[in-house]
């Protein structure tokens, strides 16, 4: 280090003056930013003030503030900008909303518009309310019927599908669909539930099958679950010919299960929870899915 | 250790006042800017005709639309691999003028240079040459600085107000912009782009000038990787030049270099550098001072090339008095030549191939498939057809590869899979059901085709049909 006659220390190799700083020798030379840099680094601070000033900036260590922190001169934060716009898309989906709920079912089903509407905001309703039980792609699950396929418990029309979320199914609500098939146990020997199990599996497989098994079935079951056993949606009765089974595995143990001891699933009412608008599009998207009659 | 003394924060600019300069590579330089700030400002003024369906504009990027256009190229955002290929060739063909001619782009067509070349300009008219304008520099403040510097900065605001103009006419129809323009009837995001182009064409070309190239300008830096000893520099000939020295006229030039110390070269200097020094980061070969140099020698009746456009080979060896030639076709410049061949080539297929028709089909994942009544099993399929013509189309839907197949598209009203309606230039949107036996495979391969009705042009898609679960 060479002090110079400005008292600069001046590197002696680079001729460039140095910090001062020295590590182990190794000293630290002052290569300055140009003037334009720094005035923009201190615009920069300013402006950080400002904003501090405008806008939600320090946490505060009570909940004064909007959720404990600085409200900002503009008292703007995320939620007002989200309920803003969100209102904005309310306003904007009254138009179609109004139309829709104008519009019947049938018309709906050949109005392109309309259509696109009520299966997009049944989708986002699916999703929010029907999800739980009937999965995300209401590819449903054990007890709870899968609403893509063609076997309709309650019937698969479009305003069957809207009957049944409005009032549910044994759900709390006077108008509700309800039905309950007699537990066989005790009324039917064991032997005998076999063999109409038998004669349900052939219907669906092509099994073979006893002349007793069928007779049982015609006696006991015929009235409700139809000849062949296509069922009844009218009275919520299974079609017991096909391999779809809500409740219990495709077998005979499993029919078996069902006849001794019935399972009934219960399906609530969302008359009072979600409003009309909502139901019918609901049923519309349902409907949207592949299996509506 | 410790020191008092006052340590500077930061380097104060240093104003360089650029003299004027005749000669060759002057008119180069003012042909070149002319040409460049040409294209600028006229190219979204060239009209295209594309149909009733699509603007009539040559150059447009319609970003609330999503397409862009470039005469009789049209690209969907998808496609913006078009972008990255153009990209990829300019900043290639870019590499190979900089290992054949050195930093020809940067004193010539880089807009920071074209801009700043028009700004000293416009500088000399209101405020003279180089000595004048370091006198009004000095000068206390008097009505004429006053106006001559007024004028100066009005006129170069008014030259980035047409530079951000023009800008915004590659992003909307320019004439119907124009004509807002003119009512003062301009939506806020166009305003928003002409105040700050024109703010910052201002102040980089106004007052950044060479501190962009050296503090700003990443290609200044890593252009040096482009460089070997063959790419042309500016390069001062010391061997004949030194020892300079002033000259009286009619003395001898026995003993002594051909540069007369004039320092002509370094005032004509846009970076403010001395070429006699030996090439130097700042300087962006604009050849200023080549011209300034050969006028001199031309008083002097010597000969031209004091300062000249040389490689650094030739340079040494004309130390040993061996006069080489450039090799054009080197090791580096064939590589570039080699891709910049390769990804024309690719760009030129792809341009050529392009489908007018596109056509995507999304297998549902949820559920997978659907076991229907009657031994029967449904999948369903999201497609998209992409029209990318610009007429409404019909198109037929058809799959290949299935037994026994059912094909249904869903929907408001009757669908029907051999007439799907796309409108020009646009997505249709289609969900399709497929309902069959089990097949062979649970996930059985197969195809779908779509088909142009009227030009029978074809697309296909592989796809699965998922029979159930192992």
């Amino acid at each position: 280090m060479v002090p110079n006659d400005n008292n600069k220390n001046i590197d002696e190799h680079t001729g460039i003056e140095t910090t001062g700083h020295e590590w182990d020798g190794i000293k630290e030379l002052n290569n300055p930013s140009p003037r334009w840099w720094v005035w923009l680094f201190l615009v920069t601070i300013i402006w950080a003030i400002g904003y501090w000033y405008v806008y939600p900036a320090w946490p505060t260590l009570s909940g004064d503030g909007f959720r404990g922190g600085t409200k900002g001169s503009i008292e703007w934060n995320q939620y007002k900008q989200l309920e803003e716009s969100q209102n904005e898309i309310f306003s904007r989906r009254a138009e179609n909303l109004a139309q829709f709920q104008k519009t019947s079912f049938e018309d709906i089903l050949n109005n392109q518009q309309l259509y696109a509407f009520a299966v997009a905001g049944g989708k986002s309703a699916f999703k929010e309310n029907c999800a739980g039980c009937h999965g995300s792609g209401a590819g449903g699950a054990k007890g709870y019927p899968n609403l893509n396929d063609d076997d309709w418990l309650w019937g698969g029309s479009i305003d069957n599908i809207y009957l049944t979320i409005k009032h549910g199914i044994r759900a709390d609500n006077p108008n509700t669909r309800s039905s309950t098939m007699p537990a066989f146990k005790g009324i039917l020997e064991e032997e005998t539930m076999k063999k109409i199990a038998a004669y349900i599996l052939s219907l669906s497989k092509g099994y073979r099958y006893t002349a007793e098994g069928k007779t049982s079935y015609e006696q006991m079951c015929l009235y409700c679950h139809g000849k062949d056993g296509i069922g009844n949606t009218s009275l919520g009765a299974a079609n017991v010919s096909d391999s779809i089974w809500l409740h219990v595995e495709d077998s005979n143990p499993g029919i078996v299960s069902q006849i001794e001891n019935p399972q009934h699933g219960v399906m609530p009412a969302w008359e009072g929870r979600l409003d009309d608008a909502t139901i019918r599009q609901l049923a519309v998207y349902v409907h949207s899915l592949g299996g509506g009659e | 250790m410790h020191s008092d003394n006052k340590i500077k924060l930061f380097e104060k600019q240093q104003k360089i006042y650029p003299k004027r300069v005749w000669g060759k590579y002057r008119k180069i330089k003012w042909l070149i800017m002319f040409i460049t700030l040409g294209i600028y400002y006229f190219a979204p003024w060239i009209r295209w005709d594309r149909g009733l369906n699509a603007p009539d504009q040559a150059i447009l990027l319609d970003i609330p639309n999503s397409r862009g256009y470039f005469f009789f190229i049209e690209i969907w955002p998808q496609e913006v691999y078009y972008i990255t290929g153009l990209l990829i060739i300019a900043a290639v063909g870019l590499f190979l003028v900089t290992s054949l001619f050195g930093r020809a782009w940067c004193g010539y067509i880089c807009p920071q240079t074209v801009w700043t070349d028009l700004f000293v300009w416009v500088e000399r008219i209101f405020q003279g040459d180089r000595q004048k304008r370091m006198q009004l520099d000095q000068s206390s403040f008097s009505f004429n600085k006053f106006w001559r510097k007024l004028a100066t900065h009005l006129t170069w605001i008014f030259i980035g107000l047409i530079t951000g103009g023009a800008w915004v006419f590659y992003y909307n129809d320019a004439p119907t912009l124009m004509s807002q323009i003119l009512n003062f009837d301009v939506p806020w995001s166009v305003t928003g782009w002409i105040v700050a182009l024109t703010g910052s064409t201002y102040l980089l070309a106004g007052f950044g000038r060479e501190q962009v190239c050296n503090y700003m300008c990443p290609y200044a830096r890593f252009q040096s990787a482009m460089f070997d000893e063959e790419s042309l520099i500016i390069c001062y000939d010391e061997f004949r030049g030194e020892p300079r020295s002033a000259y009286k006229k009619g003395a001898s030039w026995e003993g002594r270099g051909h540069c007369v110390d004039c320092k002509i070269c370094v005032h004509v200097c846009p970076a403010g550098i001395d070429i006699r020094n030996g090439l130097q980061m700042e300087c962006i070969a604009c050849g200023m001072c080549i011209d300034a140099c050969n006028n001199v020698m031309d008083k002097l009746s010597l000969p031209h090339g004091l300062v000249r456009y040389d490689t650094e080979l030739k340079h040494k060896l004309r130390e040993k008095h061996i006069e080489e030639s450039v090799h054009i076709l080197r090791k580096r410049t064939t590589y570039y030549i080699s891709i910049l061949l390769i990804a024309t080539t690719i760009m030129l297929y792809g341009l050529a191939s392009r489908s007018p028709i596109e056509l995507h089909v999304l297998h549902d994942r949820n559920p997978m498939f659907v076991q229907l009544t009657a031994h029967k099993i449904r999948n369903g399929y999201d497609i998209k057809i992409l029209n990318k013509t610009h007429e409404d189309k019909s198109y037929t839907l058809s799959v290949s590869g299935l037994d026994k197949v059912e094909v249904r598209v869903a929907g408001a009203g009757i669908m029907r899979t051999d007439n799907l309606k796309v409108f020009a230039d646009s997505v249709g949107h289609f969900r399709v059901f497929l309902t069959s036996y089990r097949q062979k495979k649970l996930r059985q391969n197969f195809t779908f085709y779509v088909e142009d009705v009227k030009t029978k042009i074809k697309k296909q898609k592989d796809s699965i049909f998922v029979s159930g679960t192992e």
